[in-house]
């Protein structure tokens, strides 16, 4: 089981999420607009990672909030958790935050 | 019979404390400290077991966890038997009941030994081989067969009575395995200030040093001290927690460890109100496994008989427990620790021959050992042994100068073989933190490499042997463990010891005569795999160790191949051509031993398996007799027979009440959603595909809700409470998922809406009363809110007081017939629904269940999301494109409906069916084909969804999907049956009422 860190409440054990796919695919903001390939890409398209990926969460047994997480798939270890809206954090970054 | 091969004196057993104990029903004694292993060897005991495949004599091979031979039953009562128990793990006390599996008529005479004899018919993949035709066998006779004649123990029949507790816990650091390394790994990290967690799946702290004749002194100077103030230590230590008979089983993602804690197998009379067994879930900030190493069994024909055992667990017998496993012992071995057991033996009194295959490797240590007396065979291999039911003797022969079985043979006569192959550490915990392993040639072992998790490994389990060595590996890695959870260090931080590479022995089988493959020279004892079978498996082209290990079984049984899987793959390595690197080892799995089920339900059985919800008139409706349904966790009243009717007549005798007074239904567990905020009208306009800015306060509307691939997901009325106040429900089954849906999308793709969204479904007790008497009825408790048709018109919402009682009142029906859903606060749901029965009884008011609203629902085309729908249905699909918001530039689901495909003319649509004989009643799910003649397989154009027979209508009715089914009205298509083809007509989805006048009444 997962420790995962709410940036809300801090670490929990993994039975209190559920986890919510990929990160960062915003819903085009004017769908009509799109053509069908883009709304099949929007709708169903994911990668696969290997290694880092960034991925929802949230914290439904919790506070109900949604947050990122960039996962390891290979290691299954957590390398940050973010705030909806906020920006993955950089390579840099988590150097500095490991460091 | 007498404990004739007990020592005179020494050992951990308490021989004040004599313990009878029966195997077999043959009545035995041994001593408070035995295992039922060293209990039986005591009394001259070796035959404990039949093999699985061939049912072959078995004795006790080894002294621990890691037995494949000597495993039996142990039991209590008739619902209390465990098979498949270790007995070098039973702990023996007064009255225990032990027997032995897998044999018949008895452990001495089993008939199974046939197997044995046609052995060479029934090589690796047999049973895939032979048992293939006809299909049929496989189920009847082949299988049953095979399992009766194949096995382990039996499984009580009775339920198990004992009960399992769970426990969470969090530590600095915890400490698996408790021998020196894991003592001084947990005394170092405690000195820290750690909070510490040990825990060993012995009795007693120790480890390997409780099978030395003098624990502790092996150690090195004050040794002795050492562990005794250790142990006393650690014990004291208000921030360490010992467990001891606990087993790691199993390590998870996040240093997640799971413990198996044994509290009362051990005891005479165990107190029932105690649990059995505790399993914890440990989540430790570091972790140092300290899980010692297995001696590995040499493989030679015959190395199976009851006698022939691990030198180390001899050792172990010896020195722990005072028994001599055997007079005139023979060692044989490839390692030099093995001499240790040969000198101790000889010692207690045996006379011991040693068989050393390797030329002259361990000179000095063959010397000390003639100094002694024992004569020494170097450069000789085993070629065979005798005895049926327990060793009787050794057939050897000197090796040349290629190491190849050319030269003289002998035969020793012995009752008791020692062998050993050397130590292969257990990396099984650590492999399994998805920690990779590294070969050592030096120690020709896997070796702990790098893991994710923050864990490390010290001693035997990484390859440090030597007792001094092991202890100050332990004290480095408990000390480094403190200080990488985040503790101040003090002391110097030793560094981790060298691996030791020297004097380690390949694993594989022994040279035979020939270089031909030896017969009956057992790899994995207690799956009867072979090294024949081996070779057979990479001959037969199997080149990955996975498939030769699902082939052959090797490894698969319940000790998981602990004493067996490197001479396994050393043996294929070899016969491949490879290097035991380049073939690569099995996955290791959890459980490390196996784990009770119990302690995996742990509470949740009973009553506490699943959590029941029931709504606040539940009672009322069990005291009227209603038969209960469950809707995911819910218990619904299904149907409320009066004076024994059957469902059938008792849905009929509802129906007919609500089309004709009227009935009351409890709709309490419908999903409730208050939607609330300056936006939330926005809100709902983008999730919901209707139109809500033009619905005024005080009104309903049906709501249906897409995902954004244009499929229904759920739907519900909702009623306008306020300008920013939403009353949403959902289906029963779909509250919590719609909320989830609605708060993701609030909160990831709307956070700019300012909006609130809160579960109100256990708030409300909702609470429908339907029928042309219905508003009768509710005239008599409601002053507050006019109830006629023009000032509370179908889809009418109002708020007010009924009984006194705070309600909103909406004017809706799902059953075609004049209705009001009452929603009062929970606590108050069965006061009302009391209030509302009784003012309706001069009505002849009906209270129905679910299958009598399925039934009238139907009866109005009215769908079910999730038995109408089932995830690739459309609004349109399902008759409902009349709901569309038109002017909407977007909702959830829009623009996938705009896909060519979604409103192609041949999707399958909603449509009613009428069979050509009225009484007879569809199955639901049934087929519908076009062709009258048609027998599978034959292409279905659709499927029925609903099914029911109408009273009101005197016949039966369905809906169903069916491929361009709107363009079909009228047509006859087919619904293939057991029985035959059965004609149905297609009509309209509407069967009753269509113009909705009694429904706007």
């Amino acid at each position: 089981m997962l420790l995962i860190n709410c940036p809300y409440c801090g670490e929990r054990p993994e039975l209190e999420f559920v986890h919510g796919g990929q990160a960062h695919i915003a819903r085009p903001a004017n769908p009509a607009e799109c053509s069908d390939q883009q709304w099949a890409d929007f709708l169903y398209r994911r990668d696969n990672i290997k290694g880092l990926h960034a991925e929802r969460w949230r914290h439904t047994h919790g506070c109900g909030r949604f947050f990122n997480a960039l996962r390891d798939t290979t290691s299954d270890l957590f390398l940050a958790t973010y705030k909806v809206g906020e920006q993955p954090p950089t390579q840099a970054q988590l150097k500095g935050a490991t460091a | 019979m007498s404990q004739g091969l007990r020592t005179a004196s020494g050992g951990r057993i308490n021989r004040a404390r004599p313990v009878r104990f029966t195997f077999d029903g043959r009545e035995l004694r041994g001593f408070e400290g035995d295992t039922l292993a060293s209990a039986l060897l005591a009394n001259g005991v070796h035959l404990v077991g039949r093999s699985f495949k061939y049912h072959r004599p078995r004795g006790v091979l080894t002294a621990g966890s890691e037995e494949p031979n000597a495993v039996v039953a142990v039991r209590r009562d008739a619902a209390r038997v465990t098979p498949n128990l270790r007995a070098t793990e039973v702990e023996l006390y007064e009255g225990l009941e032990a027997h032995s599996q897998n044999r018949w008529p008895s452990l001495e005479l089993d008939a199974g030994a046939i197997n044995g004899l046609l052995s060479p018919f029934i090589p690796a993949g047999f049973y895939y081989k032979t048992f293939m035709w006809p299909r049929r066998a496989w189920q009847r006779l082949y299988e049953p067969r095979i399992r009766a004649a194949a096995g382990l123990g039996l499984a009580p029949e009775h339920p198990d009575p004992d009960s399992y507790s769970n426990r969470f816990a969090h530590c600095d650091v915890l400490v698996v395995g408790a021998g020196p390394a894991g003592l001084a790994a947990a005394q170092s990290a405690a000195a820290s200030g750690a909070r510490v967690m040990l825990c060993d799946e012995q009795p007693e702290l120790g480890g390997s040093l409780l099978g030395e004749a003098d624990p502790g002194a092996s150690l090195g100077e004050s040794g002795r001290e050492w562990l005794a103030g250790t142990i006393r230590g650690l014990l004291a230590n208000p921030r360490v927690t010992v467990l001891t008979r606990t087993t790691a089983f199993g390590y998870f993602p996040h240093n997640l460890i799971g413990l198996e804690q044994r509290l009362s197998d051990h005891l005479a009379q165990p107190d029932l109100k105690q649990p059995r067994e505790r399993q914890w879930q440990v989540r430790a900030r570091q972790v140092v496994l300290a899980t010692g190493a297995i001696e590995r069994p040499l493989v030679f024909p015959g190395n199976d008989r009851p006698g022939v055992m691990l030198a180390g667990a001899v050792r172990t017998y010896l020195n722990r427990y005072g028994v001599l496993a055997g007079e005139r012992a023979v060692l044989i071995t490839t390692h030099d620790e093995a001499y240790r057991s040969a000198l101790d033996l000889r010692r207690a009194g045996a006379t011991v021959t040693i068989v050393d295959a390797r030329d002259g490797a361990s000179s000095e240590l063959a010397e000390a050992a003639r100094r002694e007396g024992l004569t020494v065979h170097t450069a000789t291999t085993v070629i065979g042994t005798r005895g049926r039911l327990r060793v009787k003797s050794v057939q050897i022969q000197k090796l040349d100068a290629h190491g190849q079985a050319r030269g003289a043979t002998e035969r020793i006569d012995c009752d008791l073989v020692l062998m050993s192959g050397g130590y292969t550490p257990s990396v099984h915990l650590f492999s399994q933190s998805r920690g990779k392993l590294a070969w050592s040639e030096g120690l020709q072992a896997f070796l702990p490499a790098e893991s994710p998790e923050r864990v490390r490994c010290a001693g035997a389990c990484r390859g440090v042997f030597s007792a001094a060595a092991v202890r100050s590996d332990g004290e480095s890695a408990g000390a480094q463990a403190a200080r990488d959870s985040g503790l101040t260090v003090n002391t110097v931080i030793g560094e981790p010891q060298p691996v030791q590479s020297s004097g380690a022995a390949a694993p594989g089988d022994l040279p035979q005569p020939g270089g031909e493959p030896a017969a009956k020279a057992f790899v994995d004892w207690q799956n009867d795999v072979t090294s024949r079978d081996l070779l057979l498996a990479a001959r037969e082209g199997f080149r990955s160790i996975e498939h030769v290990k699902r082939y052959t079984t090797t490894g698969m049984a319940t000790d998981q191949g602990k004493t067996s899987n490197l001479n396994a793959l050393a043996i294929v390595a070899r016969q491949l051509g490879k290097s035991i690197p380049e073939v690569g080892l099995t996955t290791f799995r959890m459980p490390y031993t196996p784990v009770t089920f119990g302690s995996f339900a742990g509470y949740s059985r009973g009553e506490l398996f699943d959590p029941i919800r029931t709504t606040p008139i539940h009672d009322w409706a069990a005291r009227q007799g209603a038969v209960f349904e469950d809707v995911g966790l819910w218990k619904r009243a299904r149907y409320f027979p009066r004076n024994g009717e059957s469902l059938h007549a008792a849905v009929a005798r509802e129906c007919q009440a609500v089309r004709s007074g009227c009935g009351l239904f409890d709709a309490s567990t419908l999903g409730k959603i208050e939607v609330v905020g300056k936006d939330a009208v926005t809100f709902m306009e983008r999730l919901y595909v209707n139109g809500w800015t033009n619905l005024a306060v005080g009104r309903c509307r049906y709501g249906i809700l897409l995902r954004d691939d244009g499929f229904i997901y759920d739907d519900g009325v909702v009623a306008r409470i306020a300008e920013d106040r939403f009353h949403v429900t959902t289906t029963t089954g779909g509250a919590a998922r719609v909320l989830a849906m609605m708060e993701d999308y609030l909160q990831t793709e709307w956070p700019d809406l300012s909006v609130w969204l809160s579960s109100t479904s256990e708030q409300w007790s909702v609470i429908a009363l339907q029928g042309p008497r219905a508003r009768q009825v509710l005239e008599a408790l409601v002053q507050d809110v006019d109830l006629s048709a023009a000032a509370l018109p179908h889809m009418g919402a109002a708020t007010g007081r009924i009984c006194g009682i705070p309600m909103r009142l909406f004017r809706v029906s799902f059953t075609g017939e004049l209705g009001f859903e009452i929603n009062v606060p929970a606590d108050y749901g069965l006061a009302v629904w009391e209030a509302i029965h009784a003012a309706g009884e001069p009505h002849g008011i009906t209270p129905y269940g679910t299958e009598t609203m399925h039934v009238l629902r139907a009866e109005k085309g009215f769908v079910i999301v999730g038995q109408d729908t089932d995830g690739t249905v459309t609004p349109d699909d399902a008759g409902l494109t009349w709901a569309i918001g038109k002017q909407k530039p977007d909702f959830v689901g829009k623009r996938a409906l705009e896909r060519p495909a979604m409103h192609s003319p041949e999707r399958k649509q909603l449509v009613g069916l009428l069979t050509a004989q009225p009484h007879v009643v569809l199955t639901e799910g049934a087929q519908i084909v076009l062709d009258a003649r048609a027998t599978p397989p034959t292409l279905p154009i659709g499927h029925v969804t609903s099914s029911y027979y109408s009273a009101t209508l005197g016949r039966s009715i369905a809906l169903a999907l069916v491929r361009a089914g709107r363009s079909r009205m009228g047509q006859t298509l087919y619904v293939p049956m057991p029985g035959g083809n059965l004609a149905v007509q297609v009509t309209s989805p509407v069967f009753y009422d269509p113009k909705g006048s009694r429904l706007n009444a």
